[in-house]
């Protein structure tokens, strides 16, 4: 009785929604199809690609040129029409440097601090999401109890929003927090996490792959099921040991997926900002600044807006990403040509 | 109850190996590390801020007891400390001068005692400080900044869902001359993080005349790389012949892409939606500078002026921390398992 | 259908008949930021203006302090804004503001009041604007725990002790006490000026442009190299961040952590409210150096913004807030140092009943005679604010050992140079 009841309350639901549906589709067909009629069939696509590529114009493009004319202009100015043009001051200022391994001998001794500080970042960050999803992806893939659990807790951190994922462990890392309260349990002194440059760059990544590791660890644990599990059967009546199964049979297979977490964790990481802005600031010093901080310091939050650096600085921070992205596409053709 | 546990680690067909152990040993561990420090967060959000002040830090929230005197509304902390004759006593500590404590009885504050203040220990008992989370809902306008949140976020993710599907529907059904070029030129988009054309998108907002209007949080992030690309992924694994079928019937192009294409993308549209609520919900760079007034503030925004130059109001900055991760995690319950299975099959963020 | 129709009928004529409707009110936004609880005062104090003016709505904008400093300025040179906010960055803001001159009732209480003040908010060259009006005079300084000197059995130095002086005997309190922190300054330029100043810096030309470095800066820059190596000044505060990143010492402070403490009278609110009777704290006289004994002078205003659309309603607004018993109620109750000459002279009957407060206050209050004529002349440099920032982003870096002295000093030359030609490049 009670469930037929039930049955028919979500049937409403499903009705109501339903009718909606249809009749939003009475609205919007008779345009549409007057559309069609004026413009023939074939040029429909871009009727439908429309709305989405004006957002992206309006909101990405247009920006984006406004940034390059930026990036050739000078002064504190906001009005493109009001700023003066410097030709490529901007970019000489920005590269000048004696030694690129050494930015004290550079003029934007700051811009080059974060490039570096950024390459070790994505370096390690990279590498330790590789690491540590493949591993948890393998952990999940194995017959356990309560899977979907311990899916979840992984993947949990994904949701929360950067800031909130900092200030968590900035409460833990504080120099009166959990941690140096553990480790002084176990006789340790406090440790100053945030003033010491090794330490403070070891929480950045940590955090960060903290974050963000659930989510690489679903698309590895897609691939790992994808493997046929014959192979594996095979394999354990050829009595292979497990780490040579891993080696023959897992990672080859898995190849194309470790390389799509590796080139979409490595478009992230350049992009750092939010997370480690608000864990460190970007000190002690300037050992954790990264090039987006950069970039909004010296655009935003300087007492002088300084408009034109930044802009050139994210103009050579687009460059970069673009090569990225080149390579990501490369590679993922060169993946679907292989499959 | 140890059949169960039985039952439930029982190994089909052999025992345990040392990589069961392994595997269950580094599981346990991850939860410990990801849950951990959001409760710890959690139940932080519960501490006084004299006991958030603690070295080493307690598990639970003891806060000190405290009392009125006769005469007067302040409260003063309990104390025990060691009376003349030597027995001890709880006291309340009416004020400290130097290492001087003052104690009084709070039944009769005529009978003070002089002790040194190194002697006094506060009396402490659990309490749950929930002004932490009643004082900032208090002192603003919770409601409007909610709504105003609810809002953006509501709107956001259906304008989103409606033109990304539209746009992927064109990418993934039809064959066109400059396909090519729309699919890399909103890749190429992905590349462009707010934070970095921050100053030009604002121009542009500005020219708009949408600075200050919760539009202009609303319309630029609408288009998403992301979302066009998961929906594309979906579409693409769609059957052909069901869009060939109703084009013989002479059905109309955005016919079949509302009663045929968008029905069947459901699960898709289910992801793309949830990320779209957890992007918005949590946005803060670009609603930070384009709303100016606090009748306009989302949430994130309101939730950020506890964070003064001067103070950073632990206790507080704390509680609504969780306030606003609350509905994350009630999402998250609820979804999980359909948010697990939409990245494994469309595989993108 | 009909009973609608009467309904609707009624309704229209009760509308007309209570008259022709009241005015739409002119609605002024305020972009306000709070150190203590002045937002609250602030609050209170408009809605008796509203209750006279009913004709005026406010609504009070509070923002966090980084919104003031950050987003105000693009929205500023975009053209939007709101129609008056409380800025600290006076001069660098100058050309946003509006004249407030010609719609004021009675100019010259505003020149004879807020004189000097109003310098301080005016474009070079300008002379006779009225912008708005001193929310706070702040005069940075030092406070102590006097409990952590009763407990190390130490007496607190007079009047004169030099800050070599201070050094050693807040380290000497501090290794008495077991106390983590000897000495705690604010990580900002603004701070580090006053130390700068007593060992001798000039900071300006002769010609008045700014020369920073010289032999008074590298003695004070020496100091706080040396005191974060000795453990002296705890690297946390100004280690601890990036670039211009502001941080202050009040959580360790206020948790008794920090034997002294060098930030300025804005923080004697919060401290009388936080520390309660934790422990006895007090401000102490300026310290000095060879060339002399002062702090800086700073302060925020309350600024009318050239983006109002309502001139005349922000000039009566201004008239109400800058008139003597609005304002002394203001600044008795926020407890705030009056950047008011009127009142600063006949003194203020301060709202607190924490005699460490009002202690402190007169302290300060005292300390705004003393202070040098360089201090004054920094404060109401326009491009102060890139002068500081550049001095605390390097001097941070030293304090951690990404660079040396000698680096930091040719750095901020240069950044000074290059931000002042970028902030004066203009279209030909």
């Amino acid at each position: 009785m009670a469930g037929d009841r039930k049955r028919g309350g979500t049937g409403a639901v499903a009705d109501a929604l339903d009718g909606a549906w249809t009749a939003a589709m009475g609205l919007t067909e008779p345009p549409m199809r007057a559309l069609q009629r004026a413009i023939g069939a074939a040029r429909m696509p871009w009727a439908f690609l429309a709305p989405n590529l004006a957002f992206f114009g309006l909101f990405v493009f247009l920006p984006l040129l406004i940034d390059v004319w930026f990036s050739l202009t000078g002064g504190p100015r906001l009005f493109p029409s009001q700023r003066p043009y410097v030709g490529a001051d901007q970019y000489r200022h920005l590269l000048a440097c004696g030694n690129y391994l050494d930015p004290s001998t550079c003029d934007q001794d700051r811009f080059w601090r974060a490039v570096r500080n950024t390459a070790e970042f994505t370096l390690f960050q990279v590498g330790a999401i590789v690491v540590v999803s493949l591993a948890t992806a393998i952990a999940l893939n194995r017959r356990i109890v309560a899977k979907g659990f311990f899916r979840a807790v992984f993947f949990f951190p994904v949701l929360l929003s950067p800031v909130v994922v900092a200030l968590v462990w900035k409460w833990i890392l504080q120099r009166d927090g959990l941690l140096n309260a553990v480790l002084g349990a176990a006789g340790f002194g406090k440790t100053l996490f945030f003033v010491s440059p090794g330490w403070a760059m070891f929480w950045a990544i940590f955090v960060s792959v903290w974050a963000h590791m659930g989510f690489y660890t679903l698309i590895l644990l897609a691939g790992l099921q994808a493997i046929p599990a014959d192979l594996y059967e095979a394999a354990e009546m050829d009595r292979t040991p497990p780490w040579r199964a891993f080696a023959r049979i897992t990672l080859p297979l898995l190849a194309p997926s470790l390389l799509v977490v590796a080139v979409l964790a490595l478009i992230k990481a350049v992009q750092i900002f939010d997370e480690v802005f608000v864990l460190t600031g970007g000190g002690p010093g300037s050992a954790t600044l990264m090039v987006v901080q950069y970039i909004y310091e010296t655009g935003f939050s300087g007492v002088v807006q300084d408009f034109g650096l930044a802009a050139a600085a994210s103009v050579a921070l687009g460059v970069a990403l673009f090569g990225l992205t080149l390579a990501q596409l490369r590679l993922s053709r060169g993946k679907e040509g292989a499959t | 109850m140890n059949k169960a546990l039985a039952f439930a680690l029982r190994r089909r067909g052999r025992g345990w190996h040392w990589t069961d152990v392994l595997t269950y040993a580094y599981l346990s561990f991850g939860v410990l590390l990801m849950f951990g420090p959001v409760l710890w967060l959690a139940l932080s959000s519960f501490k006084t801020p004299a006991a958030l002040a603690e070295f080493p830090p307690t598990l639970l929230p003891w806060a000190p007891q405290t009392v009125t005197l006769p005469g007067d509304t302040a409260r003063y902390p309990l104390v025990t400390a060691k009376g003349a004759d030597g027995a001890t006593v709880t006291m309340a500590l009416k004020r400290r001068i130097g290492l001087v404590a003052i104690l009084v009885d709070p039944k009769d504050p005529s009978k003070a005692l002089h002790v040194p203040a190194d002697s006094t220990r506060p009396v402490r008992r659990l309490r749950l400080a929930f002004e932490n989370y009643v004082d900032p809902l208090k002192s603003f306008d919770f409601p409007r900044y909610l709504w105003n949140s609810v809002f953006v976020t509501l709107v956001a993710t259906l304008i989103t869902l409606l033109i990304n599907s539209m746009a992927a529907y064109a990418l993934a059904i039809y064959e066109f001359k400059g396909r090519g070029l729309v699919t890399l030129l909103v890749m190429a988009s992905l590349m462009a993080p707010i934070t970095i054309i921050l100053v030009p998108a604002y121009l542009v907002v500005n020219e708009l005349g949408l600075v200050n209007s919760l539009w202009g949080v609303i319309l630029p992030g609408a288009a998403t790389p992301t979302g066009v690309f998961l929906l594309r992924q979906y579409m693409l694994t769609m059957p052909r012949d069901l869009v060939e079928a109703a084009r013989m019937d002479l059905a109309s192009e955005w016919r079949i892409y509302w009663r045929i294409v968008m029905p069947l993308s459901a699960p898709a549209l289910a992801v793309l939606a949830i990320f779209s609520v957890m992007w918005r919900w949590n946005d803060f760079l670009w609603p930070l500078v384009t709303l100016t007034t606090s009748d306009h503030f989302t949430l994130q925004l309101a939730l950020n002026s506890f964070q003064g130059e001067l103070q950073v109001r632990w206790n507080y900055l704390l509680a609504m921390t969780v306030v606003t991760l609350l509905p994350v995690a009630i999402v998250f319950a609820f979804l999980q398992r359909f948010i697990a299975s939409g990245i494994a099959t469309t595989g993108m963020k | 259908m009909d009973r609608r129709k009467l309904l609707m009928a009624l309704a229209l004529g009760a509308g007309l008949a209570s008259g022709t409707p009241a005015r739409a009110a002119t609605e002024l936004h305020m972009m306000w930021y709070s150190d203590g609880g002045e937002g609250q005062v602030m609050k209170d104090l408009l809605a008796g203006f509203e209750k006279a003016n009913p004709d005026i709505k406010v609504t009070l904008d509070e923002v966090p302090y980084k919104a003031i400093q950050e987003s105000l300025p693009v929205q500023l040179a975009a053209g939007k804004g709101p129609d008056l906010a409380r800025v600290t960055n006076l001069g660098g803001l100058a050309q946003y503001y509006l004249d407030l001159r010609p719609d004021l009732k009675d100019a010259a209480y505003f020149d004879k009041n807020f004189g000097p003040f109003l310098a301080w908010m005016r474009k070079p060259g300008d002379t006779t604007s009225i912008p708005g009006i001193m929310t706070q005079l702040t005069v940075t300084g030092p406070f102590i725990n006097k409990t952590l000197f009763d407990q190390a059995k130490v007496a607190v130095p007079g009047p004169g002790t030099t800050w070599d002086q201070w050094a050693k005997t807040v380290k000497d309190v501090a290794d008495k006490t077991k106390t983590p922190y000897p000495l705690a300054m604010d990580r900002s330029g603004h701070r580090f000026m006053a130390l700068a100043m007593s060992e001798g810096a000039k900071l300006f030309d002769d010609k008045g442009n700014p020369a920073v470095i010289d032999d008074g800066f590298k003695a004070a820059a020496q100091r706080i190299a040396d005191w974060h190596k000795s453990g002296i000044m705890p690297k946390e505060i100004w280690g601890a961040v990036s670039g211009s990143t502001y941080r202050g010492a009040n959580d360790e402070f206020k948790n008794g952590q920090v034997v002294m403490y060098f930030s300025g009278s804005w923080q004697i609110a919060q401290f009388a409210k936080t520390i309660g009777t934790d422990f006895d704290w007090q401000a102490v006289p300026e310290p000095c150096g060879p060339a002399a004994c002062t702090g800086m002078p700073g302060g925020a205003a309350l600024v009318a913004l050239k983006t109002t659309q309502h001139p005349k309603e922000v000039a009566r607004l201004v008239d109400y807030l800058a008139s003597e018993p609005v304002l002394s109620e203001f600044y008795a109750r926020s407890l705030f140092i009056p950047g008011h000459l009127g009142l600063a002279s006949k003194g203020l009957d301060y709202k607190t009943d924490n005699p460490l407060a009002k202690a402190a206050l007169n302290v300060f209050a005292s300390d705004v005679a003393t202070l040098s004529p360089v201090a004054y002349k920094m404060q109401g440099y326009g491009h102060n604010f890139i002068v500081f920032n550049a001095v605390i982003s390097r001097l941070g870096q030293v304090v951690v050992g990404e660079i040396p002295l000698d680096e930091a000093y040719k750095r901020i030359a240069d950044d000074i140079a290059q931000q002042i030609a970028e902030a004066d490049k203009k279209k030909n």
